[in-house]
């Protein structure tokens, strides 16, 4: 076979991005195909039920079930506030009556024949999509939410904490090898985006939260210094709901590693512009990369050649830029200078198939095709 | 089992040539199975990466992929110009194949919640009802399980599985907690993982005289989440005394795939593909593993490491448990394996140096990219002590919960349910194991057997003696779902092309003082030898696959090798690549603690091996 799939990140100039803002439940869109959206504006909202605090209503009146209904002093469908008399019990001969107060504020919704339990329901939660995307409608899914469209510069990450987030780029290493420190991040910075180079250090994210910064785009970084960031192991790869004040993109993995020099030139020469980022990762079923995004102007990046274009989308050929992501290569970019059909012996005795890089230095290795992937267009 | 009214019943006569895969969450593996000889032999086999994901959020491309792979190894077209799989008329025909037929853990595999009134009793069989269909059991809620109805609600509300099973009440019992637990889930309202209008699919196995109750309970109108989807089967717990499991296993198969695969990408095309339904790929290795313990009439365990999940099976005196370990994997999981076994743990088994910070952030780009392979010997060594832990914490979550409750038409004594309540014995014991059975990547995969072999002795810690086998290349899931089209077709691969034995493992029940005899042994037949072994060794007797040895065993006062403390035994031993392997490292297994000493003793167990022979260490470890 001359050809293999490998599955690469995406790192587009220029790309039509169509982002998909829906509900969890249905609800109401706020916006019409054609609409122009910043990505602040509300695009879609709904109400989610209130949460539900049961009541065993039998035991609290010490009778039977099927009584309770005739026992409540409000009924199905009425609002309570917490604190207030709910049901009340016959007592004995009219006397020592049990009252019963609600234990939230709330609508009762359902009082059990069989169980004799009663079901408040809380004020409904409001759920808010906000458009994320800069653009302009251009599908509305009706109840559900709406697609937005723009060109964009699109850049993928392969590891993210933290959500969404906007906002401007500001460049804080002079080059895609430096690492981050933290006497790079400045005050002027809060609110940005901030691009690094190689890894970031604990203390240069430390000092990101600490200005206010949205979103620090790096390199690298250390596992340690994640778990410092998080105040735990990362045991799997789900993130994005992490609430640590700051949102983190690392382009190319853990340790100390560059940034792709394309990607970085890309990011930088968009600073002073305004970005769209989402940290959340996903790396299990339906699998969620971080990304950046970039609304451009017409005509923007038009030019800029993407070096896979040309190839077969996903493919691996000869010449194909790839990187290499296992050690002892990890994170050197080279070119497909051979892919022998057969399967070879690894230094760690298994069987595999492989392919040949060529490095920019001239030098060649032989790895395994499962630890390289593509620098998609 | 469900069945697809527009594909014709097969003659089992007609089924030659058979094509087979198992979409797994990384890689779709494809198998070709023909008659040669009137004999079934599994003779290609291809894999490619699973596609459902995006960019094609279509399994079927992954599918097409392997099989192609199939076709260009065997010279077989099998791919049709549509990018169909070819199934021919005729046994004359020279292309195609008989029958197709696949299994999927792809997309998450299935994820259930399961909710039950007791949790050591109803809720308990709910969970082994839902796991030996092969689901990921997501939480088990039940009316003791220590929270709160609000805190209870919350978590239903938090999870979103793709069907719950409910359970609750023996016929004729008390139907009020049943239904209590009803109202608990459906105003929950548990948003299933597909969402839009997916209607969440209930499983009703509970107390035959609630069953209107729950049906009120579950009919929503006018909705917006889409209501529930409610099948109502018989009690998994009839009586207290018996468990009968089998109709709420038939319904989750058939939910899932109606309902779960059919929402899947790309699952509609392959579900019409397919010539027997598709199963949940656990379940499929669940029912292969059954049919071996019944027909053979021995012990056995199976385990299959993944990427995410780590699954043991086991069947003991006939009774059957599954569980999985949802984050303990090679790829996904491997960061949780080290969070929750702790670096220190991992790195006792390592005879290397290696530095931690660089060990962490190797962990993490594994964990990120996780498709990749070890390339050098350090990364294997590493990987292997990694899954040695992973293993190791799988097995004994696998021992916790298979315990004494015996499976369908079980009879107990009032005196068992009580025993129960607190938590009864595991019926999982490593002296009565015949077969240990490893499959999984980093298993299978292993260059050397002896590197699996002893994976599977560091972390089962088998007891006496234990016949070791690996599938050879992941084949088991293919065989299970096979097995319900053609089962001599899947019992012939099985044995032939599918279980590849190591070798056995004689190991002593016991503790001592390093140095101390053990025990000793005597061999004749397919080798001879005889020695001692002092307390802390392990000592390889080479014999080849096929062949047989009678090995007596004297075990020293204290040490049990399957007769009782310090009572001789003599049985029969299977050959292997791995040999036969005599441990006398004690059980429960244990490290020296001292740094140094630990060191040297993995170093000589390595060295007894020469499982890590040959390899080329970098001096920097690289």
């Amino acid at each position: 076979m001359a050809k293999a799939y490998t599955p690469g990140l995406k790192v587009a100039a220029r790309t039509t991005h169509r982002a998909r803002r829906l509900l969890p439940i249905s609800g109401e869109v706020r916006v019409s195909v054609g609409d122009m959206v910043v990505a602040s504006d509300v695009v879609a909202e709904t109400f989610m039920d209130g949460d539900i605090t049961p009541m065993n209503m039998a035991n609290r009146l010490s009778c039977p079930a099927a009584e309770v209904a005739g026992l409540m002093l409000k009924q199905i469908g009425e609002s309570v506030e917490q604190g207030t008399p709910i049901a009340r019990s016959k007592g004995i001969f009219g006397a020592f009556k049990t009252e019963v107060v609600s234990d939230a504020t709330g609508t009762i919704e359902q009082v059990s024949s069989v169980t004799g339990q009663l079901m408040l329901r809380g004020a409904p939660i409001p759920v808010q999509v906000r458009a994320y995307l800069a653009g302009k409608v251009v599908e509305v899914l009706p109840k559900e939410g709406c697609i937005i469209e723009n060109e964009v510069m699109f850049v993928q990450g392969i590891f993210g904490i933290g959500g969404e987030t906007e906002g401007v780029i500001r460049v804080a290493c002079s080059d895609h090898e430096q690492t981050l420190e933290a006497d790079l991040i400045t005050s002027d910075m809060k609110g940005s985006v901030i691009l690094g180079g190689a890894r970031m250090t604990a203390a240069a994210l430390r000092k990101a939260i600490e200005v206010g910064a949205a979103a620090v785009v790096s390199g690298g970084l250390d596992d340690q210094d994640l778990k410092e960031l998080l105040g735990r192991d990362l045991g799997v790869a789900i993130t994005g709901s992490e609430k640590i004040g700051i949102t983190v993109i690392v382009t190319e993995g853990f340790g100390d590693i560059a940034m792709a020099a394309r990607t970085w030139r890309l990011l930088a020469e968009r600073a002073g512009r305004t970005a769209s980022v989402n940290g959340a990762t996903q790396i299990r079923a339906g699998v969620m990369r971080p990304e950046i995004l970039v609304p451009l102007e017409p005509g923007e990046n038009e030019n800029e050649i993407d070096p896979t274009l040309a190839k077969e989308a996903g493919m691996l050929d000869l010449g194909t830029t790839v990187r290499v992501i296992r050690d002892p290569y990890f994170g050197l970019l080279g070119e497909v200078s051979a892919l022998p059909t057969e399967p070879a012996v690894l230094g760690s005795g298994s069987r595999a198939r492989v392919l040949e890089v060529r490095f920019p230095d001239g030098a060649t290795a032989v790895v395994p095709r499962a630890n390289v992937e593509l620098i998609e267009g | 089992m469900h069945s697809d009214p527009d594909l014709p019943e097969l003659d089992p006569d007609r089924i030659k040539v058979i094509v087979a895969t198992d979409c797994g969450s990384t890689t779709t593996k494809a198998i070709m199975i023909e008659e040669v000889d009137g004999v079934y032999r599994q003779t290609f086999r291809g894999e490619a990466p699973t596609t459902v994901e995006e960019p094609f959020a279509d399994v079927t491309v992954g599918v097409v992929n392997s099989v192609t792979e199939l076709q260009e190894l065997s010279g077989r077209q099998l791919i049709a110009e549509d990018g169909t799989i070819i199934r021919r008329t005729s046994t004359d025909d020279a292309v195609g194949c008989d029958i197709y037929i696949s299994t999927s853990s792809a997309g998450g595999g299935l994820q259930m919640m399961v909710a039950g009134v007791v949790r050591e009793m109803t809720a308990a069989s709910a969970k082994r009802a839902a796991l030996g269909a092969g689901a990921i059991v997501m939480d088990v809620i039940a009316s003791n399980d220590k929270r709160r109805p609000h805190e209870q609600i919350q978590r239903i509300r938090e999870l979103r599985p793709d069907m719950v099973l409910l359970s609750g009440g023996t016929d004729g019992g008390n139907s009020t907690q049943v239904v209590q637990l009803a109202e608990l889930v459906a105003p929950a309202k548990p948003r299933p993982r597909f969402g839009g209008a997916y209607q969440l699919p209930i499983i009703y196995a509970g107390n035959t005289d609630a069953r209107d109750e729950i049906e009120r309970v579950f009919t929503v109108e006018d909705d917006a989440t889409g209501g529930f989807d409610l099948s109502i089967v018989e009690n998994l717990r009839p009586t207290m005394e018996r468990e009968n499991l089998g109709p709420a296993r038939d319904c989750i198969h058939d939910v899932f795939l109606e309902h779960v695969m059919a929402h899947a990408p790309g699952y509609d095309k392959l579900i019409d593909w397919t010539n027997a339904p598709i199963m949940p790929t656990p379940g499929a290795v669940g029912d292969i593993l059954q049919t071996i313990a019944r027909t053979q009439g021995i012990n056995a365990v199976g385990v299959d490491i993944g990427g995410a999940t780590t699954d043991v099976f086991s069947v003991f005196d006939g009774t059957f448990n599954r569980t999985v370990s949802a984050n303990l994997g090679m790829s996904y999981s491997i960061s949780n394996v080290c969070a929750e076994a702790g670096m220190d743990q991992i790195l006792r088994w390592v005879h290397l140096d290696m530095e931690e910070r660089e060990l962490r952030n190797r962990v993490k780009n594994k964990m990120i990219r996780p498709t990749t392979i070890p390339q050098s010997a350090e990364a294997l060594v590493f990987e292997q002590a990694v899954a040695r832990e992973a293993l190791r914490l799988a097995y004994q979550q696998h021992k916790e919960f298979a315990t004494t409750l015996k499976g369908v038409q079980q009879q107990r004594t009032v005196g068992d349910v009580f025993s129960q309540e607190v938590g009864g014995a595991s019926i999982v014991d490593g002296m009565t194991l015949d077969l240990l059975v490893a499959s999984g990547g980093v298993l299978s995969h292993a260059p050397k057997m002896q590197q699996t072999a002893m994976m599977l002795i560091d972390s089962f810690e088998p007891e006496g003696f234990t016949t070791l086998a690996k599938d050879s290349i992941f084949m088991m899931p293919h065989l299970g779902v096979l097995s319900s089209v053609h089962e001599r077709a899947a019992m012939e691969v099985f044995d032939k092309d599918c279980l590849v034995v190591l070798g056995t493992c004689i190991a002593a029940k016991g503790q001592g003082k390093p140095g101390k005899p053990c025990f000793s042994y005597r061999m004749t037949g397919g080798t001879t030898a005889n020695g001692d072994l002092a307390y802390g060794q392990l000592v390889v007797v080479p014999l080849g696959a096929g062949e047989t040895a009678e090995v007596e065993v004297s075990p020293a006062r204290g040490f049990d090798l399957g007769n009782g403390p310090g009572k001789p035994i003599t049985r029969t031993a299977k050959g292997g690549p791995a040999g036969i392997i005599l441990d006398a490292r004690g059980r429960r297994l244990e490290l020296p603690e001292d740094p140094q000493a630990r060191r040297e003793a993995v170093t000589r167990v390595v060295k007894a091996t020469g499982m890590y022979d040959d390899l080329e260490v970098a001096p920097n470890g690289a």
